[in-house]
C-alpha cells in the first residue's frame, strides 16, 4: 500500500473524467472493430432465427450446446458485480473502491448479453414473450414449475437491482459531470443527476440506500446462479446433470470466473485510461487473495461433484465421466480446463510477486475464464451426449459456424457496452475515490509513516 | 354439452419376444402422423424424426470380435416410443405448458403453445421427443398422402408420439354417440379400428395397445406377465408402456432382455 500517492479532489476529477470529456483515437478504433463483431453476431443470430436450428450443429441428443454454455458463462461473469460491490461494501474491504463500478457495469452488460442467449436459443424466437407472466389473451400462464420460468425472473430481478445499484452509486459523479458539461450534455446529465446538489441529507440518503440495496441484493446473488444451475440440476433424465451439489457449485464457480473477469477489466482500464494512480497493485493483490480462496473452494466442489457421481457406479454416470475425462477430444479439453481453470491460477495467485504483477494478473484472469467456459461446456455437452444407458441414442456435437460466430461476438458485445459506457460515465467512481482520500490516514509504524485506512462511515 | 365421457387409461405392452425388427411400425407411424420425410442427411445429422424407432443392439459382439466367431452374436430389437409416463419428466420443465398429462394417461404435446426451448427433450430419458430443425416439406406426389386428421408441425417446435390420439378421439366420439363405453376390443389392434398405427401395422403383434383401466383388456392382462419391466424404471417415470422381456433359450439368467 506504500505506492499510494496522495491526490487532491481536483486531480481525481481531472483524471477520472478524462475518458468522458476526451475521445482518443483508439476509442474510435476499438468501437469500430467491436461494432463489426457485434454486427456479425447479430447477423448470425438473425440468420439462425430466420432459417431455424438446422443451420447449427445442434442435433439429437445434444439439444442444448454452445449458446447455453455461453449463457451460463455470462451469467457467471455477472456475479462479480454483487460480489465486489455488495459483499465487499458490507464487509468494508477498502481495496474494493476503484473496482466496484467496473464490476457492476460488467454485471449489467454481461447479463444483457447472457439474456440474449436463451432468446436466440428457442425454436420460435417470436414467441419468447410467452415465458413471461403476461396473458396476451392466450388464457394461460407460464408454468411456474419450470426452471425456464425461474431463469428470466431471477435474471431480470438481478438486472433491475444492479442497474438501480449502479445508478444510485453514480448520482454524485453524474452531478460532477453535469457541472462541467456544456450544450446538450448539460441537459442530459442534468436530468440524470435528478437534482443532486451534494447536501448532507442527499449524501445520507444515498449512503443508506446503497447499504440497503447491498443487503437486499445478497439473496439475489445466491439465487441467480443457483437457479441457472437448476436448469441442469432438476433434469432427472440427464445423468451428468442431475446433481444436488450444482447450486453452490455453480455459484462459487460464478464468483471465480466473475472476479477474474473484473481483474481483466481493471488491468485494461489501468492501461487504456492511464489510471495507474487509482487502480494499483494493492487492488490486484486484494482480488488475487480473494480469488485464491474462491478458486480452491470451487475446485473442492468440482471434486465433490465428480466423486458423488462416481460413488454410485451407475453405468450411465460412469460412461458420461469416461467420455468427459478420458475420450478424445474431451480428455484434452478436460486437461486444458484443469490447468487453466485451477492449477495455473490458484498456484500463481498464491504468490505475492505474481499478484503485484499486473500483466501476469491480466493473463491469469483470462486463463481462469477459458477454464470456466470449458467447465460449462464439459458439463453441458458431454452430459447430453451420454444422457442415459440406452447407447443407441448416444450422439456427439460439433459447433456450427452460426453459433460459433454468435458466441464469439458476445465478447465483443460486452466490451462494446463497457466502452460506450466509459464514454458517458467514469468507470472508476469519483466519489468513492475521494472518500477513500478523505478516509486515508497515516500512522506511524516504527520509523516509517505508512498510509492506513480508517473505517468508512 | 354433457357427454357420457368414460375415463380410459391408455397403455401399451411391447412383447420383445415377438419383435423381429421389421420397422413396419416406424413406416406406419410416418404415414399416419405426417412425419416429415427423413432423408439420409437427416440421419447423418442425427436430426431424423421417428416417433417410434427400433433400437438394435448386438449382444455378445465384443467377445465375438475377439474370437472371430460371430455365430453367437445376437441381434436384439427394442421398439422405443413415447412411454407416456405418469410421472413424466418432460412435463414440469416446459415453461409454456406445451406438454401436459391428460386425463386418459396420455402425455400430450400442444404444438401451438410450443416455443422450442427443447428442455423437454433434454429431460426425456428415452429420447422420444423430436425437434423440427427444418420446415418440414413433402414432395408434390405425397401431398395427397398427408393425414387430414393430424396437424402438420412447423419448424422450431417439438413433436412426439401421441398414441395416435386422432384415432382415440374417433373412438371417443363413437362412445359419445352410443352413450356407452366401447368394448376394449375396439381399441385393440387385432380386433378394433381405433388402435395406433404402429400397433395396427405390427405383423407379429408385438405392440399391444389398450385400456389399462379395463382389467379384462388384453393389455392389462399382458402387463401382469412375469416378464414385465419398465424401461429405465430407476428414474421413476412410471411409464404407461410396459415391456415384456425376450425369452432367451440360451440364456441361463435374467440378465438380458
Amino acid at each position: 500500500m506504500q505506492e499510494r500517492v496522495p491526490l487532491t479532489e481536483r486531480e481525481v476529477n481531472r483524471d477520472l473524467l478524462r475518458p468522458v470529456f476526451t475521445t482518443p483515437l483508439w476509442w474510435w478504433a476499438a468501437v469500430g472493430v467491436l461494432s463489426v463483431a457485434v454486427a456479425a453476431g447479430l447477423g448470425s443470430a438473425l440468420y439462425l432465427a430466420i432459417n431455424g436450428f438446422g443451420v447449427t450443429g445442434y442435433n439429437r441428443p445434444v439439444m442444448w450446446a454452445f449458446l447455453l454454455v455461453n449463457f451460463v458463462f455470462w451469467v457467471g461473469i455477472s456475479h462479480a458485480g454483487i460480489m465486489l460491490s455488495a459483499i465487499l461494501r458490507l464487509t468494508q474491504a477498502e481495496w474494493r473502491r476503484p473496482a466496484t463500478r467496473a464490476a457492476e457495469v460488467l454485471t449489467i452488460f454481461s447479463l444483457l448479453t447472457a439474456a440474449q442467449m436463451p432468446l436466440w436459443h428457442v425454436g420460435r424466437v417470436w414467441r419468447i414473450y410467452w415465458v413471461f407472466p403476461y396473458d396476451f389473451g392466450r388464457g394461460i400462464w407460464p408454468n411456474v414449475r419450470s426452471p425456464l420460468i425461474w431463469d428470466p425472473s431471477a435474471i431480470f430481478t438481478y438486472l433491475t437491482s444492479t442497474i438501480l445499484f449502479v445508478y444510485i452509486a453514480m448520482l454524485p459523479d453524474i452531478a460532477v459531470i453535469r457541472d462541467r458539461a456544456t450544450g446538450w450534455r448539460q441537459g442530459f446529465y442534468g436530468v440524470l443527476a435528478m437534482g443532486w446538489r451534494g447536501t448532507p441529507r442527499q449524501w445520507h440518503l444515498q449512503a443508506v440506500s446503497g447499504i440497503l440495496l447491498s443487503a437486499i441484493i445478497l439473496p439475489i446473488f445466491v439465487s441467480v446462479h443457483s437457479i441457472v444451475s437448476w436448469d441442469f440440476g432438476v433434469a432427472v433424465a440427464v445423468e451428468g446433470w442431475h446433481a444436488t451439489v450444482f447450486a453452490p457449485y455453480f455459484v462459487i464457480g460464478a464468483v471465480w470466473s466473475g472476479v477474474a473477469g473484473v481483474i481483466t477489466l481493471m488491468a485494461l482500464m489501468r492501461w487504456l485510461f492511464k489510471a495507474e494512480k487509482y487502480i494499483r497493485a494493492e487492488h490486484f493483490d486484494g482480488l488475487g487473495k480473494l480469488l485464491s480462496v474462491v478458486g480452491i473452494g470451487w475446485w473442492f466442489f468440482t471434486l465433490m461433484e465428480i466423486i458423488f457421481s462416481l460413488y454410485s457406479k451407475e453405468a450411465a454416470e460412469v460412461s458420461f465421466r469416461t467420455l468427459q475425462m478420458f475420450t478424445w477430444p474431451y480428455n484434452m479439453l478436460f486437461i486444458l480446463f484443469f490447468l487453466t481453470g485451477f492449477v495455473f491460477p490458484v498456484t500463481l495467485f498464491l504468490s505475492r510477486t505474481v499478484r503485484h504483477n499486473i500483466a501476469a494478473m491480466f493473463w491469469i484472469s483470462i486463463f481462469v475464464n477459458i477454464g470456466m467456459w470449458l467447465e460449462r461446456y464439459m458439463i453441458i455437452v458431454p452430459g447430453l451426449m451420454r444422457k442415459q444407458g440406452l447407447t443407441f441414442t448416444w450422439g456427439s456435437y460439433s459447433p456450427g459456424a452460426t453459433e460459433t460466430i454468435l458466441v464469439g461476438s458476445t465478447f465483443a458485445m460486452v466490451a462494446l457496452g463497457l466502452l460506450i459506457f466509459s464514454k458517458f460515465f467514469p468507470l472508476i467512481p469519483l466519489s468513492d475515490a475521494k472518500e477513500g482520500e478523505v478516509l486515508r490516514h497515516e500512522i506511524q509504524v516504527g520509523k516509517v509513516k505508512v498510509p492506513a485506512i480508517i473505517r468508512e462511515a | 354439452m354433457v357427454t357420457t365421457r368414460v375415463r380410459h387409461k391408455w397403455g401399451m405392452v411391447v412383447d420383445l419376444d415377438r419383435c423381429t425388427g421389421c420397422q413396419a411400425c416406424v413406416v406406419a407411424c410416418q404415414a399416419e402422423n405426417n412425419i416429415p420425410i427423413n432423408l439420409e442427411q437427416h440421419f447423418l445429422q442425427r436430426r431424423a424424426i421417428e416417433w417410434i424407432r427400433i433400437e438394435r443392439y448386438w449382444e455378445g459382439l465384443e467377445e465375438a470380435e475377439k474370437t472371430g466367431d460371430l455365430s453367437k452374436v445376437k441381434a436384439r430389437f427394442i421398439p422405443i416410443l413415447c412411454q407416456h409416463c405418469e410421472n413424466a419428466p418432460c412435463e414440469p420443465v416446459c415453461p409454456v405448458y406445451a406438454t401436459y398429462h391428460n386425463n386418459e394417461g396420455l402425455n400430450v404435446q400442444i404444438y401451438n403453445r410450443c416455443i422450442g426451448t427443447r428442455y423437454c427433450v433434454n429431460n426425456c430419458p428415452y429420447q422420444v421427443r423430436f425437434f423440427n430443425f427444418w420446415q418440414p416439406t413433402w414432395p408434390e406426389s405425397l401431398h395427397n398422402q398427408l393425414n387430414p386428421h393430424v396437424t402438420v408441425r412447423t419448424r422450431g417446435i417439438m413433436e412426439k408420439c401421441t398414441f395416435c390420439v386422432q384415432r382415440l378421439r374417433k373412438g371417443g366420439r363413437k362412445e359419445v354417440q352410443e352413450g356407452k363405453r366401447l368394448d376394449d376390443k375396439e381399441f385393440d389392434a387385432q380386433s378394433g379400428m381405433f388402435a395406433p398405427a404402429c400397433a395396427r401395422a405390427c405383423p407379429t403383434d408385438t405392440l399391444v395397445f389398450g385400456d389399462m383401466n379395463d382389467p379384462n383388456s388384453r393389455v392389462s392382462t399382458m402387463a401382469k406377465d412375469n416378464r414385465n419391466y419398465k424401461l429405465l424404471a430407476s428414474i421413476g417415470t412410471e411409464p404407461n408402456v410396459i415391456y415384456l422381456k425376450k425369452v432367451d433359450l440360451d440364456a441361463s439368467d435374467a440378465a438380458t432382455h
